[in-house]
């Protein structure tokens, strides 16, 4: 009698198993995008550079000693509470706006603040200052620098809510998807210069 | 119907048995290229502070990474403040050389939208990062990414 014939083993799922595998690695080994607080330096100034006054009342002031202690505007505060100062600060609106082209830009309608005029006139005159000791941990200081952003963040969202009826989030998003479009474009250069982000690092206090 | 029978059974099924070992190579080939190419560091990998506000780095080819944490090697000494630039450890007066270096790899029109990616660690002081940033205003490298992970830090 002839030996029986071994039954051939189907092969056929061999290939999407592979292929699973394969699509598994594709998809896993995509990079991890690096992301950041992106910063833009402001340029080197002539030797000459004389800089402009600027009131008091327009400079929010945050020191950081080399402890990684917050001083804002002369009092102690906690990390956790910065975010509130700025925005109060920044959404003050107690007086004029900067000139654009010779303009003002009158006081602010869409500020909701106190509009005392101890704080600041417009969010477009609003400085933040951060000035750090050179001890201080960058940890620290990157958690300032965000908390900061959160303010107007938050400022941006608030006002994009009540224009556009979304949040400046997903305006930015959209406009992302869509480069190209105008009228997107239009709506987020409005938002961003009723509250420009106006951040600056001023000199360490130590030198060693 | 003599006929359909015979033809039935002349058509050959295609032979697929290859299939897999094709897509295996396809995947061997991915899962070897695809090892991360990057610098090898010569300090401990920084422990990135965390932030919410984050923007993501596009645009790879543009980005020249500076490092800032802990030698490896005991040599240079202790402290979270050496810098590395590609695969050395350097002082912030070779930042602009560095910089230079790598504006001489992209277009020319594309030299204003090169970005300067710091990872530096939590621990790091910001006495170091400043020196890098006032070197980096020299050579009219403006656009800084300060590297983070995403999240809180804020407890």
């Amino acid at each position: 009698m002839a030996r029986r014939e071994t039954p051939e083993i189907n092969a056929g799922s061999m290939a999407d198993i592979a292929f699973l595998l394969l699509i598994f690695f594709l998809v896993t080994t995509t990079m991890n995008v690096d992301s950041g607080i992106s910063k833009k330096l402001s340029e080197k100034p002539p030797a000459d550079y004389v800089p402009p006054v600027i009131k008091e009342r327009n400079i929010f002031e945050v020191n950081i000693n080399r402890k990684n202690e917050l001083l804002v505007e002369g009092e102690r505060m906690d990390l956790k509470e910065i975010k509130d100062a700025a925005v109060k600060f920044i959404d003050n609106g107690g007086g004029e706006g900067k000139l654009v082209d010779g303009v003002s830009t009158g006081p602010c309608d869409y500020c909701k603040g106190e509009k005392s005029t101890a704080s600041s006139d417009h969010p477009n005159k609003a400085i933040i200052s951060v000035q750090s000791d050179r001890g201080t941990e960058y940890g620290t200081y990157i958690v300032v620098q965000n908390e900061l952003l959160r303010a107007y963040t938050e400022l941006r969202n608030r006002l994009c809510e009540e224009r556009y009826n979304m949040s400046y989030t997903e305006l930015e998003n959209l406009y992302k998807d869509d480069i190209n479009n105008l009228e997107l474009k239009k709506k987020v250069e409005d938002i961003k210069t009723a509250y420009p982000q106006i951040i600056s690092d001023a000199e360490p206090t130590s030198t060693n | 119907m003599s006929k359909f029978k015979k033809r039935k059974k002349g058509i050959p099924a295609v032979n697929t048995a290859a299939l897999p070992d094709i897509v295996f190579m396809l995947l061997f080939f991915f899962m070897v290229t695809t090892t991360m190419r990057e610098t090898s560091l010569q300090i401990d990998t920084p422990a990135l502070p965390s932030a919410t506000e984050v923007k993501k780095l596009e645009h790879k080819s543009l980005v020249s990474t500076i490092y800032i944490g802990k030698a490896k090697d005991p040599k240079y000494g202790i402290g979270y403040n050496k810098i590395q630039l590609n695969d050395k450890i350097a002082s912030a007066d070779q930042v602009p050389t560095f910089i230079i270096n790598a504006r001489t790899k992209v277009a020319e029109n594309e030299i204003p939208f090169m970005t300067t990616s710091i990872k530096a660690d939590k621990q790091s002081s910001v006495g170091t990062i400043i020196d890098i940033r006032l070197k980096l205003r020299d050579v009219n490298a403006l656009k800084v990414s300060y590297s983070t992970n995403t999240g809180s830090d804020i407890k």
